[in-house]
């Protein structure tokens, strides 16, 4: 059994490279658009559809959804490997992406869309690209916590002194990704002590919607999400968020992570024209605009296109400066496993 | 030193001879054996026999994963993953779940089968039918309701509401059921010996329940290690739901893989654990004619007692989630079903129920047939072999069939087939039990006539045999539809690019907390199953013989 498993794994391989060499030329190629392409999705559903509807419209390509986390689909790209029938992935965060990337499974992006997006929104690999950005943030109820009270950086908040006091939701990518950034930041043993640390202090719920949900109801003083859900749920009625304020660390702390949301055209692509056209459509204005106007809230990234008048402006934020290629989830869910928050 | 005798008699056993079949007297002058009588073919078609075995085959296919998977991994690492603390509190968690839980659903299925079967509270017969109800709800639904009305539930306590309030219909029905079939003489007799009330129920009637109690029982286990939506919901973590978080972390990693492992351990202690309970003795009632309806018995100054029990398990299981929901619904107004995936979602879950539900009845029709007409130990053993993959939860077959597919039959991978294919193995059982019973109801002579006056086997078979148990497929393929419509976890993992199903989109909003959004989903999801649940209280009463 075990050798047959290994025989299989074996010609899956060989099958893989064939066929990467194959299709690898026509992925640069710029045909005009046609078909339709599969879009292996970890952003957000209602803002992949607005790009999809849109890209529809404008070139006649039917877009497929798969929708799913990002280390959900990005583990299980690297699984399917060139027997994927993904055209695109997108992320919300970029450690996913890398596992891609790093597993070899993507093509290039072409030249032309790298050029659309400012070289600090690119991983160093070139061969997936930032689409949109969201940032770390402190959400907290002002009635349970005082200006003087809030924590100074994400790193206070393994103190013992915030037992119980501040929720997170560890089992999603985006929380996964603030840990990756504090292991690119300041290293696995402070890492690991800190997970320790969360393992005891933090109230755990599931989703950020639901963090900050817990805290608008004061539930919990206070907890760690990304911006964009409170100013979606400002923008719409509130409900879930009325009672709570934002606070931003800043100071290039790991707590003021601005994370990058990928997306890359897979090399096993059956439609690779229609999958750069689509990589294109999303970092150019067009696709840009739609988070500056829509119900997302996540920054755009590329010049000309400026944020949503209410959120901070990107250059306000003092986020730390990491690439974006060199975030590992892998390494990120091993130690959170250990730490015994999965 | 004893002399062992051989066995008197070779005729074989019924497989399952504790399983309640409808009493109808057959005629005394032709006793109908259709497991001797079936002999007139020594040896049935190999086809069959061989579909039988193919699809029990397959149906190992999950356990083997997970055994196999655990060798591969190899024990350093395994063990590593196995005993750590994390598993420690899910196995507290899971296992505080199951021994708060299943009592609870037995003491209030019991008491529930017994105040509307034997009792003179006036609209005893109205609640048979409401408190059959809450299986309309899916758990998930139910605790989306719940949750709704009171946002801050979470933790062992809200698990154990939720899931008492969902499944303690399991344990109801066929206590219900076997209520109605017990002979009141025995009770009478008891009486007259000086039992009380008190003593008559614990004594009499609460020994001759002790197989419905213990298989309603068993599937409220196996239905808490299942369940993932619901306990999600309320922030109580058990092993399914982490094995789900260690799937979305990392697809199916080693971690997911030695979780699924002891998942699998306790759904294998729990059905050991249930047939060691069972004990024994007999059931079956000896005496000639039919038994007397047992008299319903007055509650006195009890009643308004009875009245608020009823009355608070039919509000609590199904007044608050359908409030909730229509609390929602109304909020949202007519703008939550111009969705535009409303419509969508409910074709393709009415769709996937359907050609599951055929393709379930027509795979284990093979199984059935041999187990009736050819009861052997090749039968039994294929028999259980669907009961075990059954048990296991749904993430674990999932995880499987996704890991074997995408590595062994790559072509089968993300496609409906696979999907269906999941759905047989998970409800395979469901079908099975109502095909037996129907089969087993068949007098064999009937088409045997049908052939000796000229008719082809099938036809024969077709025009006479299919004919009668045309009802219990029927049943058969409704249990597993209402599975279907119903099921969340292993969909989630399997489903084509861009399937939409009620239960997916219902979860996908409910993730984004749109609590609105999820209402129409639900409803549409509860209608789907309310005449099932119809169908499955309707045919329990049938079997008991009323």
């Amino acid at each position: 059994m075990i050798a047959g498993i290994a025989g299989v794994t074996v010609l899956g391989a060989t099958a893989c490279s064939a066929n990467g060499a194959a299709s690898g030329p026509e992925a640069t190629s710029g045909g005009k658009p046609s078909g339709s392409i599969t879009v292996y999705n970890a952003q957000h559903e209602e803002l992949t559809q607005a790009w999809a509807d849109e890209f529809t419209k404008k070139t006649g390509v039917e877009v497929t959804l798969r929708n799913g986390d990002d280390s959900e689909l990005g583990n299980q790209l690297v699984q399917e490997g060139a027997a994927s029938k993904a055209d695109v992935f997108l992320t919300e965060n970029s450690p996913a992406i890398s596992l891609v990337d790093n597993a070899g499974l993507f093509s290039p992006v072409d030249a032309a869309t790298l050029a659309q997006v400012p070289a600090q929104f690119q991983p160093s690999t070139g061969n997936w690209t930032g689409i949109a950005a969201r940032s770390t943030v402190f959400a907290y109820n002002p009635a349970l916590l005082t200006e003087d009270q809030l924590p100074k950086s994400l790193l206070d908040l393994a103190d013992p002194s915030w037992k119980g006091r501040w929720a997170a939701s560890p089992s999603g990518a985006d929380f996964q990704a603030i840990v990756s950034a504090m292991l690119e930041l300041k290293g696995e043993s402070a890492t690991t002590a800190w997970l320790k640390a969360m393992k005891s202090n933090t109230v755990i719920y599931k989703g950020n919607s639901t963090v900050m949900k817990a805290i608008n109801a004061g539930e919990i003083p206070g907890g760690v999400i990304y911006h964009y859900y409170w100013f979606g749920d400002q923008k719409g009625t509130g409900e879930n968020s009325s009672n709570t304020k934002l606070l931003y660390f800043k100071n290039q702390d790991p707590g003021a992570f601005l994370s990058l949301s990928g997306g890359g055209v897979l090399e096993s692509s059956p439609n690779p024209v229609a999958a750069q056209a689509f990589l294109a459509f999303i970092t150019g204005k067009a696709g840009q605009s739609i988070l500056q106007t829509g119900t997302s809230f996540e920054y755009p990234i590329v010049d000309g296109v400026g944020a949503n008048p209410a959120l901070v402006p990107i250059s306000d934020l003092d986020a730390p400066k990491i690439d974006p290629s060199k975030l590992n989830s892998t390494k990120v869910t091993d130690l959170m496993t250990q730490a015994g928050l999965l | 030193m004893t002399v062992t005798l051989p066995p008197a008699s070779p005729a074989p056993e019924r497989p399952d001879s504790a399983s309640p079949l409808p009493e109808s007297p057959a005629p005394a002058a032709t006793p109908v054996r259709p497991d001797v009588v079936g002999r007139v073919n020594r040896r049935p078609s190999a086809f069959i026999v061989a579909v039988a075995c193919t699809v029990s085959l397959l149906g190992l296919l999950p356990l083997g994963y997970v055994i196999v998977t655990g060798i591969l991994t190899g024990w350093p690492e395994l063990s590593a993953l196995v005993f750590r603390p994390r598993v420690g509190e899910l196995l507290v968690n899971t296992v505080g779940l199951v021994l708060i839980t299943v009592p609870l659903c037995a003491v209030i299925g019991v008491g529930a089968a017994w105040l509307v079967g034997r009792t003179s509270l006036p609209s005893a017969r109205v609640f048979a039918v409401l408190l059959a109800a809450p299986l309309a709800v899916p758990a998930f639904v139910n605790s989306y309701g719940w949750v709704s009305a009171i946002p801050s539930l979470n933790g062992l306590w809200s698990g154990v509401l939720i899931a008492t309030l969902s499944y303690f219909p399991l344990v109801y029905l066929p206590c219900a059921a076997a209520l109605r079939r017990l002979d009141p003489t025995v009770e009478e007799a008891a009486g007259s010996l000086g039992s009380g009330v008190w003593g008559v129920f614990f004594r009499v009637i609460l020994p001759q329940l002790r197989l419905p109690i213990l298989g309603g029982s068993l599937l409220v286990g196996l239905h808490l290690l299942a369940e993932y939506g619901a306990f999600a919901m309320v922030r109580f973590d058990t092993f399914t739901t982490a094995i789900v978080e260690q799937y979305r972390s990392t697809f199916n990693g080693p971690a997911a893989n030695a979780l699924a492992g002891v998942l699998v351990l306790c759904c294998l202690f729990l059905l050991v654990g249930e047939s060691g309970a069972r004990g024994r003795a007999r059931y079956a009632r000896i005496g000639s004619g039919v038994a007397r309806i047992a008299p319903r018995r007055s509650l006195g100054r009890f009643t308004p007692l009875g009245y608020l029990v009823l009355g608070g398990l039919f509000v609590l299981s199904i007044g608050v989630p359908f409030t909730s929901v229509i609390r929602w619904l109304v909020q949202g107004g007519p703008a939550v079903w111009t969705d535009g995936v409303v419509g969508e979602a409910f074709l393709q879950t009415v769709g996937y129920g359907l050609i599951g539900a055929v393709a379930t009845c027509l795979l284990a029709f093979p199984i059935a047939f041999l187990a009736v007409r050819y009861p052997s130990r090749l039968a039994r053993g294929l028999e259980s072999v669907n009961y075990l993959t059954s048990s296991l939860p749904g993430i674990v077959t999932a995880l499987a069939l996704v890991t074997v597919s995408i590595r062994f039959v790559q072509p089968l991978y993300q496609t409906v087939v696979l999907v269906i294919a999941t759905y047989v193995l998970m409800f395979l059982p469901r079908a099975l039990v109502n095909l037996r019973a129907g089969l087993a109801q068949v007098p064999v002579g009937l088409e045997e006539a049908a052939r000796s006056l000229g008719k082809h086997p099938i036809g024969a078979f077709l025009n006479v045999t299919a004919r009668f148990f045309a009802p219990s497929a029927l049943a058969a393929g409704a249990l597993v539809f209402l599975g279907i419509v119903t099921e969340l976890t292993a969909t989630l993992l399997l489903a084509p690019n861009g399937t939409r199903t009620l239960a997916i989109q219902f979860w996908s909003k409910v993730n984004d907390i749109n609590y609105v959004g999820a209402a129409p989903y639900a409803l549409l999801m509860i209608a789907l199953s309310l005449p099932v649940t119809y169908l499955l209280f309707a045919r329990s009463r049938l079997t008991s013989g009323s």
